[in-house]
């Protein structure tokens, strides 16, 4: 049991779509300063999960809590408070196609927190820069990025308002393994710069090893195991154990139409 | 009874869609009158749609004068009332032709592009992405459109209408040889105050509900590309249709004594 409060608190969260059960019953916690993984197959319900806590689906049972704070069912102004608390790199970046590179970095500044805009651009230069990206960049618009260029100017507009938890959705998919990998070193760094709790959801195993404290492996809309990183070879749970060794054969049943 | 179950089931579902419209337009509405105010979205806004249909809108009208003028008079003809000519086109342009042509033209080209847009934020994230940065999607992506659409439309169709009432009076002069200066006299006699204001809150209620279809329909669209194209579609077909029944509904409480 921890002993602090958790940052991040899912107590039998549960969610269905029509006659789809994504959730049912996740109990997840997250320590402050902690960076945990979901694992878990397409469809198991990880994106679910964040949507939830984001406040972006309302969840059909139990409850979530951020910094001990009931949030299951916030909505408008609280949620508002809430949310500024988190910054979050969408799997496609999302970033806003009618706007210029550096004022995607500054929206949360500008938009959110009510920065004046210039200040808000020394800002986002500053993010762009942190992730490796020059000024010049700041000044192009989303559709003139590379893949991984959108994920680090996702990353740069996750981390320029200094949010206190940070939400990583498939940060490596659909990037080549180098490129990969200079994401994952980015979101090592800055989670640790920044001193952020984090909560990555994703399938590739590499990248979990390396962001994660800790891992939880979700299936079928439970938590089947959850421990260190660095007992995930030895978890002796078979469902762990054929994900992360990407074996056809197990107990895990992906849904194949024939 | 099989015959009456599927249309119960479609009525159902049509006031389901009634609902959930109105929900919408009900928060739309709330969020555009309580701050924060993005006044830099909605001059955006109204540039896109009331600046740049200009061209579209003003050939339509331009167009719409001259045949009406063409079509009364070869009419009119019939029982020797040519000289109500002047008089039909600005009645009609005013009241009717004005509002309800620019209208269908910026469901066409306005609603289309709001929904695409919307759409495509949707099915990208990008409307997730707002709320994850403490920014509520109606009031960043919603209000400043209708707020847009409610204003710009009547100016619009002031527009429009002096456009068309020109085009006749063009074909007035030129085709069917009219004095210029009794064709603008006549064109003033009979016209009222009311004719045109009427047209005005047609205007204004017709941009509301393109605005408000554009985005209702690219906020609810599912499925990537197909369901952004959907969505437009939708947008169009629905705006377009609940513009000639507004249309209607403002013409019978102005004038369906």
């Amino acid at each position: 049991m921890m002993t602090t409060v958790p940052k991040i608190r899912l107590n039998g969260v549960k969610k269905r779509f029509g006659e789809k059960v994504v959730l049912d019953g996740v109990d997840l916690e997250v320590a402050p300063g902690e960076s945990v993984i979901i694992i878990g197959g397409s469809g198991t319900g990880k994106s679910v999960t964040l949507k939830c806590i984001l406040g972006l689906l309302e969840p059909d049972a139990g409850r979530i809590e951020i910094d001990g704070e009931d949030v299951t069912r916030l909505a408008g102004r609280e949620r508002e408070r809430v949310n500024a608390k988190i910054g979050m790199l969408f799997q496609g970046a999302a970033l806003f196609d009618s706007l210029p590179v550096w004022e995607n970095v500054a929206f949360g500044l500008i938009e959110g927190k009510g920065v004046d805009r210039r200040s808000a651009k020394a800002e986002a230069l500053k993010a762009l820069a942190q992730v490796g990206l020059t000024a010049d960049v700041g000044e192009m618009w989303p559709a003139d990025l590379s893949g991984g260029m959108r994920k680090r100017v996702g990353l740069a507009r996750a981390v320029c308002a200094r949010p206190e938890i940070l939400f990583f959705d498939e940060p490596t998919t659909g990037l080549d393994p180098i490129m990969g990998d200079v994401i994952n070193e980015l979101i090592v760094k800055t989670v640790h710069e920044m001193g952020a709790t984090a909560l990555t959801i994703t399938h590739d195993m590499a990248s979990a090893r390396k962001i994660g404290h800790r891992i939880a492996m979700l299936y079928q809309g439970r938590i089947v195991w959850a421990g260190p990183v660095a007992d995930i070879d030895r978890s002796g749970n078979a469902f762990v154990d054929q994900f992360i060794h990407g074996r056809a054969e197990g107990p895990i049943k992906m849904a194949v139409r024939a | 009874m099989p015959v009456l179950a599927p249309i119960g089931r479609a009525f159902l579902a049509l006031l389901a869609v009634a609902g959930r419209l109105a929900l919408f337009a009900a928060a739309g509405i709330a969020h555009a009158v309580r701050p924060p105010y993005y006044p830099r979205l909605v001059g955006k806004q109204m540039l896109e749609i009331g600046y740049f249909s200009l061209p579209v809108v003003g050939l339509t009208a331009l167009f719409t004068g001259m045949v009406l003028a063409l079509q009364s008079h070869s009419g009119f003809a019939r029982f020797n009332a040519e000289s109500a000519v002047a008089t039909v086109v600005v009645l009609s342009i005013t009241r009717e032709l004005g509002p309800v042509m620019a209208g269908l033209m910026v469901a066409g080209r306005v609603g289309a592009a709001i929904a695409a847009e919307i759409g495509a934020m949707r099915v990208t994230e990008q409307i997730d992405a707002l709320t994850t940065l403490s920014t509520n999607p109606f009031k960043y992506l919603v209000a400043p459109r209708l707020i847009a659409g409610l204003v710009t439309l009547p100016v619009l169709v002031l527009l429009a209408d002096i456009v068309g009432v020109f085009g006749g009076y063009l074909v007035g002069i030129y085709r069917l040889e009219f004095n210029p200066a009794n064709y603008l006299k006549l064109t003033w006699q009979y016209l009222e105050t009311l004719d045109v204001v009427s047209g005005l809150v047609k205007a204004a209620a017709f941009g509301f509900i393109v605005a408000l279809m554009g985005c209702y329909h690219g906020f609810n669209s599912r499925g990537g590309a197909q369901g952004v194209g959907v969505a437009t579609t939708n947008a169009v077909v629905s705006s377009s249709v609940l513009i000639l029944g507004a249309n209607y509904f403002i013409t019978a409480a102005f004038f369906g004594t």
